[in-house]
């Protein structure tokens, strides 16, 4: 990943409160697992930026080693990494993705 | 590529001796899995450094011969 590369994400993740690295857009999916992530956040009713890993191969690639994670979707809340679908599917599910939001000031209407 | 529900197993328990690992073929095809690993090597750690353990165990397989693997993970409650 050059320097460039993690330059661009970590300006994403500082500029917007929910930042969702996905295949697709939030309107057209292009993943099972990238859905299921929209579809929690969209739940919450929380505002996020989605970012089309599949238009843009740098990215595809440099999120992978910028958050050591080997798959899409990654999902990030002012600047932290949360996790996979799996993850944010389970927090969703015990309410734990509720009580980050609220911590970390983003706004929920669930 | 697709790689066997053993193979999962094994590299996993490799890794991480004592975890318990527990796999379901998810639709029968050998390319979508679904694994419980429980372990406690996962004390004290965050979910993330917990799939993260699994994935460094898989070495690199994750994401590219391993298209699915939903993964849960959790301490045992004795730990």
């Amino acid at each position: 990943m050059t320097d460039n590369v993690s330059e661009r994400i970590q300006s994403e993740i500082d500029s917007n409160d929910v930042v969702l690295f996905m295949k697709g857009t939030p309107v057209f999916p292009q993943c099972g697992f990238s859905a299921a992530v929209v579809q929690v956040l969209s739940e919450l009713g929380t505002k996020f930026k989605g970012i089309d890993v599949l238009s843009d191969p740098d990215i595809r690639d440099g999120i992978k080693s910028f958050s050591n994670w080997p798959t899409i979707p990654q999902l990030y809340v002012k600047g932290e990494f949360v996790g996979g679908c799996d993850i944010v599917r389970e927090m969703y599910q015990t309410g734990e993705l509720q009580d980050l939001m609220s911590t970390k000031g983003v706004k929920v209407d669930a | 590529m697709a790689m066997s529900a053993t193979e999962i197993e094994r590299m996993i328990k490799e890794a991480i001796p004592d975890a318990r690992v527990q796999i379901s073929d998810l639709r029968g095809d050998g390319d979508h899995y679904a694994a419980l690993v429980t372990t406690p090597a996962f004390k004290g750690k965050s979910r993330v450094q917990q799939h993260q353990m699994v994935y460094d165990a898989l070495r690199g397989r994750m994401g590219n011969e391993l298209h699915a693997l939903a993964l849960q993970t959790a301490v045992p409650e004795d730990a």
